[in-house]
C-alpha cells in the first residue's frame, strides 16, 4: 500500500530518535497508553509540554537575566522543568536539566549558563524532531506496536 | 461507576437497612476491585497530570486531576467519601505536597501517595515521617500505579482492626440505633471509624462487615438534649464518680450504649480539663481587634484574623453575619446566621468537627448539646444555653472537642481568629475552640460583616439565633438533616463521608464543618466550623468547608491530646483548632486513634500558620507523625494544654457544649479522630 513506504519511514524514524538518545522508555510508556479512545495521546501530551515548559524556560531565563543568581530558585525552576521532560522521555533534555541543576548546587554560574544554553539547543531539536515524526504519524495513521529501544 | 455509588451509598447510609441496599451494590463493586477506585490526582505539571490520568483510566481507576493543592482539599472536604486515595506531587507552588499530606490524613485519613522527580532520601524520608503512603519517583510508570489499590485495602484493614479493638461491644446496640441522618457510633471513636472505614471498605470488605456488626453501627448524634441529659446524669452522680454505666442508666436513652457514653464521657472529661486550663487567654487573639469587646471576642478574634476582630470590635456584626461568615467560613451557606452561635459554633465546629468526624459523632452528640448549654454559660457572650445546645448539636460529632476548643478559642481569643472573636461573645466555651474558632474567624473576616461585632453581637442573637442557626440551614443541609446533634456544619451533606452528622444540631449551624477548616485555617478563620450560624457568613467568605474540617481535625486532635500545650501556642488560627481537636481526639481515644488524629491535627497545625498552639502541637505531632501509625497524639496534645483555647470564662459547660457542637459540626469529616470531642483528658487507656 502506499502507506507503507510511510510506516517504513516512520518506523526508522522513530527508532532513531530512540537510538540517539532523544528519547527513552518513557515516551514508550506514553506510546502504550494510547489507544481508540485517544489515538493522539502522544501528541497531546508532547505539545501540552511544549507549551508548558516554553513558561519555566522564560523564568530561567529572566532569572538568570538579574545578577547574582538565585541559585536556589533556579534550582527549583530546573526541578519543575526536568520533572516535566522526564514525564515525556525527552532523554537529552533531562541530561542537561541534571547537569543544570548540578551547577546550581555549587553554584557555578557559568556552568549555569553554558548548560542552559545548552539545554535550549536540545530542547529545539527534539521539538523538531517530534514535529517531524508527528506529522509524519498523522498520515500514516496509528503505529501497530511500541517497541522498545535496544 | 458502580464502585463510588455504591460506596456513597453504603457509607453514608448509616441504618442497616442502607447497608443492605447498599450490599449489593457493594458486592458488586467488590468484584470489580480495584477498578473504579477513586483517585484523586493533584500536580501543578499539566503534562505529568495529563499522563497520570490517562495512565490511572488505564488502570480502570475513576480519576479526578486538580492542579492545585488548595483546590484539591476543598473537593475532599466537600466530598469526604468521595476519594479513597490521593496522589500527590511534592513540589506545588501553592502549597507544600507535605502539607496537603497532612491536611488530608488529619481531615479524611485517606492513604497519600507522594510523588517528585527528586529521589533524594531526604525527601523520601520526609514522605514517610509525613504519613505517606508511598513515594513514587517521576517519571511514574503505569505498572507503579496499578498497584495503588494496596494502599486503600491496607488502610482500611487497620481501621476495622483499630475499630474492633476499640470495644465494639454492643454490635446489638450498635446495629438498633439507626437513623437516616443521625450517625451512631457504639462510641464516638468507633463511629467514626466505622463509618470511614465503612465507607473505604465497602468495595472489598462487605463481608467483613457483614460480619462485624459495627459496621453497621449506626452513629449517635449527641444532640443538644441528649447532652444535656448526659451532663445532669454525670453531674448527678459526681464528675469523679461518673462511669460510663451508671450514667446511660441515669440517662435512660433507648439504645444509647455503653460505649456511646464512655467515649462521650471522654471528650466531656477533656473538655472540663481544658477548661480549667485554658481560662487564661481571655483575648490574647481578640484583644487585637476588639477593645470593645475584647472580651467577649477574644477567641473569635482568631477567626479570620482580621476580620472578625474588626468585625467584633464595631460590634456590630449581627449575630447572623457572624453567623453567615462562620458559615461561609466554614464553607457552609450559613443560612442565617444572625445567631452569635456562630462563634460558637466555629469554635464547635473545630473541636467538634475534628472529633466527628472520626466518630459517628454519636456519642459526641449527645454530650454538645448538654454540654454547649452548660459549657456557653460561663461565657459572657449571650449565648445561651439553647444556642450553646444547638451548638452542641452541630458541634455533636465534635462533641467535646469542639467546646473546648470553643472554649480555648474565646480564652485564648488567640488561636481562632475567627472563633474567638465571634465565639467571645457567644459562648465562650464554644470559644474554646480555639482552632475552630480560629477557623470560623476565617470565615467571619471575610465576610467583614460585623457580624460578630466581636461575639456580643452574636451573643445577643445567638440566643435565638444560634437555635436559630442551627436550624437555619446555615451551612449545609446537611447540618440541618443530621439529626441535630452532628453540626450541620460539617456539612453533613457536603461531606457524605464525614462521620460527624453535624447537620443537626440545632443550635449549631454547621458552619464549623465548612467553616474552620481551610488549610490554612489562619487565613481563613474558618475554623468557626463549629458555629453554625456563623457558618452561612463564613460559607460565603470562605467557601472552605474543608477547611474548617481542618481546623476541626486539627483542634480535635489536639483536644484529645489535652494537651494544651501545644494548643496554647498555637492560638493562632487553625492551629488553635487543631491543637484543640487533638487533644480531645487524644482524650477521647486515648489510644491509636487519637493519636492519629492528633497526629493529623498536627499538621495542620503545622499548616495554619504556625498558630501558637498549633505550633506546639505539631511540634507534637510532628513527632507523632514520624511514627505515622501511630500518630499518638494524645502526647503531644497534652502539651499544649489548650489554655489558649479554652477559655476560662466559658463555663465548663458551655464549653463543653461548644465543644461538643463543633465536634458534632466539624465532625463531618471522616477523621479518624475518635476523639469524641471532649478533650477532657479522660481518655480511657
Amino acid at each position: 500500500m502506499d502507506r507503507n513506504p510511510m510506516r517504513r519511514q516512520l518506523a526508522i524514524m522513530r527508532q532513531s530518535l530512540f537510538d540517539q538518545g532523544y528519547l527513552d522508555e518513557q515516551f514508550i510508556e506514553l506510546e502504550q497508553l494510547q489507544d481508540d479512545a485517544n489515538p493522539n495521546f502522544v501528541e497531546e501530551v508532547v505539545t501540552l509540554y511544549y507549551r508548558d515548559s516554553a513558561r519555566l524556560i522564560l523564568n530561567i531565563q529572566h532569572a538568570l537575566e538579574r545578577k547574582p543568581f538565585d541559585f536556589n530558585k533556579l534550582d527549583g525552576y530546573m526541578h519543575q522543568f526536568k520533572g516535566s521532560s522526564s514525564s515525556i522521555g525527552a532523554n537529552k533534555v533531562k541530561a542537561e536539566s541534571t547537569l543544570f541543576r548540578e551547577y546550581c548546587r555549587s553554584a557555578n554560574a557559568e556552568g549555569c549558563m553554558r548548560a542552559f544554553q545548552q539545554l535550549k539547543k536540545e530542547y529545539a531539536t527534539l521539538r523538531k524532531k517530534l514535529e517531524a515524526y508527528f506529522q509524519l504519524a498523522r498520515q500514516t495513521g496509528p503505529l501497530e506496536t511500541a517497541t522498545r529501544p535496544k | 461507576m458502580n464502585l463510588s455509588s455504591g460506596k456513597e451509598y453504603i457509607s453514608t447510609a448509616s441504618s442497616s437497612a442502607g447497608w443492605k441496599a447498599g450490599d449489593a451494590a457493594a458486592a458488586a463493586a467488590a468484584d470489580q476491585f480495584p477498578a473504579g477506585l477513586r483517585v484523586l490526582v493533584v500536580d501543578d505539571d499539566p503534562t505529568c497530570l495529563m499522563i497520570l490520568e490517562k495512565m490511572l483510566r488505564t488502570c480502570l481507576y475513576a480519576v479526578t486531576k486538580c492542579s492545585r493543592a488548595e483546590t484539591a482539599l476543598l473537593m475532599l472536604r466537600e466530598n469526604k467519601n468521595g476519594f479513597d486515595i490521593v496522589i500527590s506531587d511534592v513540589h506545588m507552588p501553592d502549597m507544600d505536597g507535605f502539607k496537603l499530606l497532612e491536611h488530608i490524613g488529619l481531615e479524611m485519613d485517606l492513604p497519600v501517595i507522594m510523588m517528585s522527580a527528586d529521589d533524594g532520601k531526604h525527601v523520601v524520608m520526609k514522605g514517610v515521617t509525613h504519613g505517606a503512603c508511598d513515594y513514587l519517583i517521576k517519571p511514574v510508570r503505569i505498572e507503579a500505579l496499578k498497584n495503588i489499590w494496596q494502599h486503600v485495602v491496607r488502610k482500611r484493614k487497620n481501621e476495622w482492626r483499630d475499630f474492633e479493638q476499640s470495644g465494639s461491644v454492643e454490635e446489638g446496640d450498635r446495629l438498633l440505633k439507626q437513623s437516616d441522618d443521625a450517625d451512631y457510633s457504639s462510641s464516638a471513636n468507633e463511629g467514626n471509624w466505622k463509618s470511614s472505614k465503612r465507607r473505604k471498605d465497602d468495595e472489598d470488605e462487605t463481608d467483613e462487615r457483614d460480619d462485624t456488626s459495627t459496621l453497621k453501627k449506626p452513629r449517635v448524634v449527641w444532640s443538644v438534649e441528649l447532652h444535656q441529659q448526659f451532663v445532669a446524669a454525670v453531674n448527678q452522680l459526681g464528675i469523679d464518680k461518673a462511669v460510663p454505666k451508671k450514667i446511660l442508666e441515669l440517662m435512660n436513652v433507648p439504645g444509647l450504649t455503653r460505649e456511646n457514653v464512655a467515649s462521650h464521657l471522654q471528650k466531656y472529661r477533656l473538655y472540663l480539663r481544658r477548661l480549667s486550663g485554658v481560662s487564661q487567654h481571655p483575648s490574647n487573639l481578640n484583644s487585637s481587634f476588639m477593645s470593645p469587646q475584647e472580651a467577649a471576642f477574644g477567641p473569635l478574634s482568631s477567626l479570620n484574623g482580621l476580620d472578625l476582630q474588626t468585625l467584633a470590635a464595631t460590634g456590630q456584626l449581627p449575630a447572623q453575619s457572624l453567623a453567615t461568615l462562620q458559615a461561609a467560613g466554614l464553607g457552609r451557606s450559613a443560612g442565617k446566621p444572625g445567631i452569635p452561635m456562630p462563634f460558637v459554633d466555629q469554635r464547635n465546629i473545630f473541636s467538634f468537627e475534628n472529633p466527628k468526624l472520626r466518630f459517628g459523632e454519636g456519642q459526641q452528640q449527645h454530650v454538645n448539646n448538654n454540654k454547649q448549654m452548660n459549657l456557653l454559660h460561663g461565657i459572657p457572650t449571650t449565648m445561651e444555653p439553647k444556642q450553646l445546645a444547638g451548638l452542641h448539636h452541630t458541634a455533636q460529632s465534635m462533641g467535646n472537642m469542639n467546646m473546648q476548643v470553643a472554649s480555648n478559642g474565646s480564652q485564648s481569643s488567640q488561636n481562632n481568629p475567627l472563633l474567638m472573636q465571634m465565639a467571645q461573645p457567644q459562648a465562650r466555651g464554644q470559644v474554646t475552640n480555639d482552632s475552630s474558632l480560629g477557623h470560623a474567624t476565617r470565615l467571619l473576616s471575610p465576610m467583614g460583616q460585623p457580624i460578630l461585632s466581636n461575639g456580643v453581637a452574636a451573643n445577643v442573637s445567638t440566643k435565638t439565633g444560634i437555635q436559630e442557626n442551627v436550624r437555619a440551614p446555615s451551612y449545609n443541609p446537611v447540618l440541618q438533616t443530621s439529626s441535630m446533634l452532628n453540626f450541620p456544619m460539617n456539612h453533613a451533606s457536603e461531606l457524605p463521608g464525614n462521620s460527624f452528622p453535624l447537620g443537626t444540631t440545632p443550635g449549631i449551624p454547621s458552619l464549623t464543618p465548612k467553616v474552620a477548616f481551610q488549610e490554612d485555617v489562619n487565613s481563613d478563620s474558618k475554623g468557626s466550623v463549629g458555629f453554625m450560624p456563623s457558618y452561612d457568613i463564613f460559607s460565603d467568605l470562605n467557601q472552605h468547608k474543608p477547611q474548617n474540617w481542618e481546623l476541626q481535625n486539627i483542634g480535635m486532635t489536639f483536644d484529645a491530646s489535652q494537651h494544651s500545650n501545644n494548643l496554647q501556642g498555637n492560638h493562632n488560627h487553625s492551629q488553635p483548632v487543631l491543637v484543640q481537636q487533638g487533644f480531645s481526639s487524644g482524650q477521647v481515644n486515648g489510644q491509636n486513634k487519637s493519636a492519629t488524629v492528633i497526629s493529623k491535627a498536627m499538621f495542620s497545625a503545622g499548616d495554619s500558620t504556625g498558630h501558637a498552639n498549633a505550633q506546639n502541637g505539631n511540634q507534637h505531632l510532628n513527632s507523632l507523625l514520624v511514627d505515622g501509625t501511630v500518630r499518638v497524639k494524645s502526647e503531644t496534645v497534652a502539651d499544649a494544654t489548650p489554655t489558649n483555647l479554652y477559655p476560662d470564662h466559658f463555663g465548663q459547660e458551655d464549653l463543653m457544649s461548644a465543644l461538643l457542637k463543633q465536634q458534632d459540626a466539624i465532625a463531618p469529616a471522616e477523621h479518624e479522630f475518635d476523639f469524641d470531642g471532649y478533650s477532657l483528658g479522660n481518655i480511657p487507656e
